[in-house]
């Protein structure tokens, strides 16, 4: 499609979707940070986890209000709206798991402040937590690119962190049995793995979002 | 609304000035009580397509036509058709607003004087319905003997539409009627697009797509004589199916 007319909106329509991905790149490095600190039991990265997040609350509120912008000044149609339609609605998923990773690192917060070391090596949390990454980055991809197949891998994807999740939940479960003792850290640590499962399904409505953009259609891919 | 018969089929339409070809194979069919808006750059042949619908081309000379245009299953270039007869029931609304050079009233009275109605009390009473109608009424009432040209250009508008519906249409043709007003007067005409499409037939060729968004039902989208696409305006402006309505409606096109 040759461009030859509304360069000017082109161009904001690409200063958007780059800033989408540059606030989801801080996300992912959220992300890692937030379960990294976790199993290193590190409490000042805890710390710049949780106080990190005004920077992605603020990336939020500007990318809207550039949506906004261009929706009252442009008068978008068609997949120029779909493009700013998607954008508003992936923010929010990206800011909610931002929020999400902020509770992570609380969480590390609370099981160092109870002084009792990890009750088992982190295996498949800091797996989830990667596999999470990877969905968000290849959400957005999907989003910027118009990549339909890319959004359906991000839906694989996401069976896997579901079935991680499950298998956390036994596993700890089987500890809490065994031990008593065991029962606060456990609990603690089956909220980090609710905490990433639920990012990854956030990371899938931004895969939703990416079909619509392409196609128009809706698509339910968090069943 | 869905299940209701068209109330205009439009069959393999085609339609030449001379030897250039305005109109190529158009097939349409136009859903009664709803507002369809035809869309596309100058030159596309929205507006020939327009007057097809009340053979407000056939003043034009050297002009030909092929296929048909079915009013009510009945085909509007049969022979026996009565054109003034036509144009009663398929009236049009122009881009710049064109009063007679009379009196309020008269500009109203003057086509139900000239269908035979001389009664002083039912003239009264239509001319005082279709200013309603046109929502006019209010602005107007204590002056209807004064001259229509003292108006101001949305008011004459609105006073065209009334004069439309003093001869009681069943379609109504507008042709950029709001091109030549100012954002107000633009969006009073809008309203009572609304309002009217519960009693008529509104066919509106718009060069303004928000327009076209804000105000029609369904929308079809015409280039270089053909018609592209066609569909419920929500889906015109949100996903269109051909790349080439896409184009336009984004902005990016030629």
């Amino acid at each position: 499609m040759a461009a030859t007319t509304r360069q000017g909106f082109q161009h904001s329509l690409e200063d958007l979707q780059q800033n989408i991905l540059r606030m989801g790149s801080i996300v992912e490095q959220t992300i890692a940070k937030s379960v990294e600190c976790l199993v290193k039991q590190d409490a000042k990265m805890a710390t710049e986890v949780v106080e990190g997040d005004v920077v992605i609350d603020d990336m939020e509120l500007k990318i809207e209000e550039q949506c906004l912008k261009l929706i009252a000044t442009q008068q978008p149609m068609a997949k120029d709206l779909r493009k700013i339609a998607a954008g508003f609605k992936i923010i929010t998923d990206l800011e909610r798991m931002a929020d999400y990773s902020v509770d992570i690192a609380r969480t590390a917060q609370r099981i160092l402040e109870t002084g009792q070391p990890l009750i088992k090596p982190l295996i498949d949390i800091p797996r989830m937590a990667e596999l999470s990454q990877v969905m968000v980055k290849q959400s957005l991809d999907a989003y910027v690119r118009e990549d339909t197949e890319l959004a359906y891998t991000v839906a694989q994807a996401d069976d896997q962190v579901d079935q991680l999740h499950n298998q956390v939940f036994r596993e700890l479960l089987v500890y809490m049995m065994e031990d008593p003792k065991t029962i606060n850290q456990a609990t603690y640590l089956l909220f980090v793995s609710r905490y990433l499962e639920r990012i990854a399904d956030h990371a899938t409505n931004i895969a939703e979002e990416a079909i619509y953009l392409a196609t128009g259609e809706r698509k339910e891919l968090n069943d | 609304m869905a299940d209701q018969q068209p109330k205009i089929i439009i069959n393999n339409l085609n339609f030449y000035y001379g030897s250039t070809r305005a109109l190529k194979d158009v097939n349409l069919e136009i859903k009664p009580y709803a507002v369809t808006a035809l869309i596309g750059p100058s030159g596309c042949g929205k507006s020939t397509f327009l007057r097809t619908l009340n053979r407000l081309n056939d003043l034009i000379e050297g002009v030909r036509l092929s296929g048909e245009i079915l009013l009510d299953g009945k085909n509007i270039y049969d022979p026996d058709v009565d054109v003034v007869g036509l144009r009663k029931r398929v009236g049009m609304v122009f881009q710049r607003p064109n009063p007679f050079p009379m009196s309020i009233y008269d500009n109203i009275a003057y086509g139900p004087r000239i269908h035979g109605i001389t009664n002083r009390h039912q003239l009264d009473e239509i001319v005082e319905r279709s200013l309603k109608a046109a929502a006019l009424w209010d602005e107007v009432a204590d002056r209807l003997r004064q001259s229509a040209l003292g108006l101001s250009g949305g008011q004459q508008q609105r006073l065209c539409i009334a004069r439309l519906l003093a001869v009681e249409p069943e379609v109504v043709l507008m042709d950029e009627p709001s091109s030549a007003l100012d954002p107000i007067s633009t969006l009073k005409i809008e309203e009572l697009i609304q309002v009217l499409k519960e009693k008529y037939t509104i066919i509106i060729v718009t060069h303004n797509m928000q327009q076209a968004a804000r105000v029609s039902d369904y929308t079809a989208f015409f280039l270089n004589g053909e018609m592209v696409e066609y569909d419920e305006t929500e889906i015109i402006f949100t996903k269109p199916r051909d790349q080439r309505t896409e184009d336009y409606i984004t902005g990016r096109f030629g």
